[in-house]
C-alpha cells in the first residue's frame, strides 16, 4: 500500500517537473500595461480663457489704433472721388465750372497725371472724357450738354451689362488660383460625405475681408459634425491667409459681397 | 379736400414702395466662386516647449533624470506631427515668444510672422507627486483657442502624455482620430540569416519603450493584437511544430489555440475579439477555420482543395478577405463570415497575398509580387481602384494604423555574394504613397502589427 502511494506520488512529482520545464513562459515576469491617465478637460470659457500678456495687450491696442487710422485713410480717397462724380453731370451751370477746372488742369498736364493715378480705371474714363475736351475747344455749352447726356446714357447701359454678369473667367481664375494656394485641405476628411462649406464675404475695395460668415454655421457645433467644423475652419484659415484677395480693380459694387464654396471632395477622392 | 390729400399720401407711399422695389432689383446678384482645389503641403505648426516652474523641474530631474520635461514632451509631439507628413513643425529657433506664454494668450502677430498657422502651448507641473500637463491649441490666423486639455498621470508616463497630446491635436486639425498613443508588436530578429533568433517584442509606435515578450528559444511569426490590446495571437514553432498561440500580455500566460492534428498558422482576431481566425494545413491542403475563445468551438469556414490562407475580418465582422490559389494563381478573395458568397476581387498581373481589411472598412491592403518585385498596395473592397504605394526587393505583411491612414510593413535587403548585408526593418507609408519612413528599432524587425488606440 505505502509502496503504491510512493510510486504514485513519484509519478505525480515527475509530471509536475516536466510540466514546469516544458512550459516556456512559466518564469516570465508579466509586462506592465501603461498606467491609466486621467484626463481633465478644460472648458474654453471666460474663467479659463487666459488673458493677454501685459506687453501683448499694449501691442494689440497699438495695432488696433493703427488699423483704425489705416481704415480711415484708406476709405477716404474713394469717398472724395464719389463726390466728384455727380458734380460732373447734373446742372449746366455747374458743368461749366467743371469744364473750366479741367481747362486749368489741361494747361499743366503733369499735375493731371498725378491726380488721375490715384483714382481707379473706371473714374479715369470719366475724368479724361474726350467729349469734355471737345466741348472746351468748341466753347459751345449746348453741344457739350448733349454729348454729356449721351455719354452718360452709354455708361449707364454699360453698367447694367456689368451688373448682369459675375466675375469674368480670368478674374475668377485669378481669385481661385490664389485661394488654392492658401487652402491646406485637411486630409483626414471622408470624401463620401456632404462637406460643402459656403462662406459669404464682405470685402473692402482692396480685397481685404471686412466680414466672413459661414452660411451653415449651425452645423458647426452640431454633434457628429466634427468633419464639417474642421473643413470650415480650414476654409476660414485659407481666406485669412490669402487676404487681401485678388479681386478685380474695377466694379467694386459687383464683388463687394462674394460667396466662396469650399468643396474638397475632388481632392480627397483622388 | 382731405380725401384728396389722403389719396395723394397713398400715391406717395406707393411710389416710394415702387422705388424701393426697383432698388432691390438693381441690387447685384451675389457672385459665387467654387473652390475645389487646395494645397497638400504640410500645415505649418509651432510647438512651443511646455513651460514648468522651478520646483517641478527639480522634482522631475530627481525622479526621471530629465532636465527639461516641458521641452522633452514638446519634442515627442513635434516628432509625431512630423512623421505624419501632414504637419510641418517650425524650427524653435525662429520663435519670438518664450515658453512662458503658457500663462497668457500668445502674441498672434509674432506667430503669424514666422508663418505658423497653429500653435501648441502648455505647462507641466508636479502636483502631489503626479505629473499634470496642460496644453492649448491655438488658431494663429483666427487668433482664437481651439482646444484646451489637461492630463494627470505618474511622471514615468510622460512620453505617453506627448502621444495623447498629438492625438488630440491631430484630431482637431484633420478631423480624424490620431494613431500616436498606440503600440506596435513585431518580431525582433538577431544573428546571421541562417541562424536567426526571433523574439516577440512590443514598443510604442515611435520606437521607444521596447519590451521583449519571449526569450527567443522558439521561432515566432505573425503576432497580432486583439481589439483591447491585452492579448496577442501568434505562430510559434514550439518543438518544431508550428501552431497558433495566445498570449496574455498582462499575466504572461500563453496557450495553444485549438487542438488541431497539424499545422495552424496566419492567426488574427475577429473585430469583437471573441474569435480567432486562422489557417489549418493538412495533407497539402489548407483551409480557413475559426475558434470561439469562450466555448472553444472550432468552425470550418472554407472547404476547397487549394491553399486558402491569410484571413482578415472586415471591421463589422460580416466579411472575410483571404488569399487563395484556387484560380491557379494566388489571388485575393472576399466572402461572408460564414464562408458563403466567395468572390475573387484581385485581377491584376502578378500574385497577391496578405490581405488586411482597413479599420475604416473601405480598403484592403495587400502584398503583390510581380516580375520579381514586391509591392505594398491598397484596393477597394470590390477590387477596384488598385494603387501600389511602394515597390522594393522584398517587403510584405502590411498592418493598418487604427485610423486607417498609415500602413506599417517590413522590408528585407538583398544579401551580397558573401551572404552578408542582410537586414530586415520596419517601414511605414501613408495612403498618399509619398510619406514613406523607417520605423526605428534596436534590432532587425519583421511582421509588425499595429494596436488600436490605448486611450479612447
Amino acid at each position: 500500500m505505502t509502496r503504491n502511494i510512493i510510486i504514485s506520488s513519484g509519478f505525480h512529482l515527475i509530471i509536475i517537473i516536466i510540466a514546469t520545464l516544458s512550459l516556456p513562459f512559466i518564469a516570465k515576469t508579466p509586462i506592465d500595461l501603461p498606467p491609466i491617465i486621467s484626463i481633465e478637460l478644460i472648458q474654453i470659457s471666460e474663467k479659463t480663457n487666459i488673458p493677454f500678456a501685459p506687453k501683448a495687450k499694449k501691442i494689440i491696442e497699438k495695432v488696433k489704433k493703427k488699423e483704425k487710422e489705416r481704415i480711415v485713410s484708406e476709405q477716404a480717397p474713394p469717398k472724395k472721388i464719389k463726390k466728384e462724380k455727380p458734380e460732373a453731370v447734373p446742372l449746366p451751370n455747374e458743368k461749366i465750372k467743371k469744364v473750366k477746372k479741367i481747362e486749368e488742369k489741361k494747361q499743366n498736364p503733369e499735375k493731371i497725371e498725378t491726380e488721375v493715378k490715384q483714382v481707379s480705371e473706371f473714374e479715369k474714363k470719366e475724368l479724361f472724357d474726350p467729349t469734355n475736351i471737345a466741348a472746351l475747344i468748341d466753347k459751345s455749352k449746348e453741344e457739350y450738354a448733349k454729348t454729356i447726356q449721351t455719354t452718360d446714357k452709354i455708361t449707364q447701359s454699360q453698367d447694367r451689362n456689368i451688373e448682369g454678369i459675375g466675375l469674368s473667367l480670368s478674374e475668377e481664375d485669378a481669385l481661385k488660383a490664389q485661394i488654392f494656394g492658401c487652402w491646406s485641405i485637411p486630409l483626414g476628411l471622408p470624401y463620401n460625405e456632404n462637406l460643402l462649406v459656403r462662406i459669404k464675404l464682405k470685402l473692402k475695395p482692396d480685397g481685404s475681408v471686412i466680414k466672413s460668415e459661414i452660411l451653415d454655421h449651425v452645423r458647426m457645433n452640431k454633434p457628429g459634425q466634427s468633419f464639417y467644423k474642421v473643413l470650415a475652419e480650414s476654409a476660414l484659415r485659407a481666406i485669412r491667409l490669402c487676404q487681401p484677395l485678388r479681386v478685380p480693380t474695377t466694379g467694386y459694387e459687383r464683388w463687394k459681397d462674394l460667396q466662396l464654396n469650399f468643396d474638397a471632395r475632388e481632392m480627397l477622392e483622388g | 379736400m382731405p380725401e384728396k390729400c389722403w389719396k395723394d399720401k397713398n400715391l406717395k407711399l406707393l411710389r416710394t414702395l415702387l422705388i424701393l422695389l426697383l432698388i432691390q432689383f438693381k441690387a447685384y446678384a451675389l457672385i459665387e466662386v467654387d473652390i475645389t482645389r487646395g494645397n497638400l503641403s504640410p500645415l505649418p505648426v509651432a510647438v512651443s516647449p511646455l513651460a514648468s516652474d522651478k520646483k517641478s523641474l527639480v522634482e522631475v530631474e530627481k525622479t526621471l533624470k530629465i532636465k527639461d520635461i516641458g521641452s522633452e514632451i514638446s519634442l515627442v509631439v513635434e516628432n509625431n506631427l512630423k512623421q505624419t507628413g501632414l504637419f510641418n513643425p517650425l524650427e524653435k529657433d525662429a520663435f519670438l515668444q518664450k515658453p512662458d506664454i503658457a500663462h497668457f494668450k500668445p502674441r498672434f502677430e509674432d506667430w503669424k510672422l514666422i508663418k505658423a498657422q497653429a500653435l501648441i502651448t502648455g505647462k507641466v507641473e508636479i502636483i502631489n507627486e503626479n505629473l499634470r500637463v496642460e496644453f492649448r491649441l491655438w488658431d494663429v490666423l483666427a487668433a482664437k483657442e481651439m482646444l484646451a486639455i489637461a492630463f494627470t498621470t505618474v511622471p514615468t508616463n510622460w512620453r505617453r502624455v506627448g502621444h495623447i497630446i498629438t492625438d488630440k491635436v491631430y484630431e482637431r486639425l484633420t478631423g480624424e482620430k490620431g494613431y500616436f498613443d498606440t503600440r506596435i508588436i513585431y518580431v525582433a530578429e538577431e544573428g546571421p540569416k541562417t541562424k536567426r533568433i526571433k523574439k516577440l517584442a512590443i514598443m510604442d509606435q515611435d520606437g521607444f519603450n521596447v519590451k521583449y515578450l519571449t526569450l527567443g528559444n522558439e521561432l515566432v511569426l505573425t503576432p497580432r493584437f486583439n481589439p483591447t490590446n491585452q492579448m496577442i495571437t501568434y505562430l510559434s514553432y514550439f518543438r518544431n511544430l508550428p501552431r497558433v498561440y495566445l498570449l496574455d500580455i498582462e499575466t504572461g500566460i500563453q496557450e495553444v489555440v485549438g487542438d488541431f492534428p497539424g499545422m495552424t498558422f496566419a492567426p488574427r482576431f475577429s473585430p469583437d475579439g471573441k474569435k480567432i481566425i486562422m489557417s489549418f494545413a493538412s495533407g497539402g491542403n489548407s483551409d480557413i477555420y475559426t475558434m470561439d475563445l469562450e466555448n472553444r468551438i472550432v468552425e470550418r469556414i472554407t472547404n476547397h482543395p487549394s491553399i486558402d490562407t491569410s484571413p482578415s475580418y472586415s471591421p463589422n465582422g460580416r466579411y472575410i478577405c483571404f488569399n487563395s490559389d484556387r484560380s491557379g494563381y494566388q489571388q485575393i478573395y472576399v466572402m461572408k463570415s460564414d464562408g458563403s458568397n466567395v468572390k475573387r476581387i484581385s485581377f491584376g498581373r502578378g500574385l497577391y497575398g496578405t490581405p488586411v481589411w482597413s479599420p475604416r472598412g473601405d480598403l484592403i491592403a495587400f502584398t503583390k509580387l510581380h516580375k520579381g518585385k514586391f509591392y505594398i498596395g491598397v484596393m477597394r473592397i470590390d477590387g477596384s481602384g488598385e494603387r501600389l504605394l511602394t515597390e522594393n526587393f522584398y517587403q510584405e505583411a502590411p498592418s493598418w494604423s487604427p485610423n486607417g491612414r498609415v500602413l506599417v510593413f517590413y522590408r528585407e535587403t538583398e544579401t551580397d555574394e558573401k551572404g552578408e548585408g542582410f537586414s530586415a526593418k520596419l517601414w511605414s507609408i501613408d495612403l498618399t504613397g509619398y510619406n514613406e519612413r523607417q520605423v526605428h528599432t534596436k534590432t532587425d524587425a519583421s511582421d509588425p502589427s499595429w494596436s488600436s488606440l490605448l486611450s479612447n
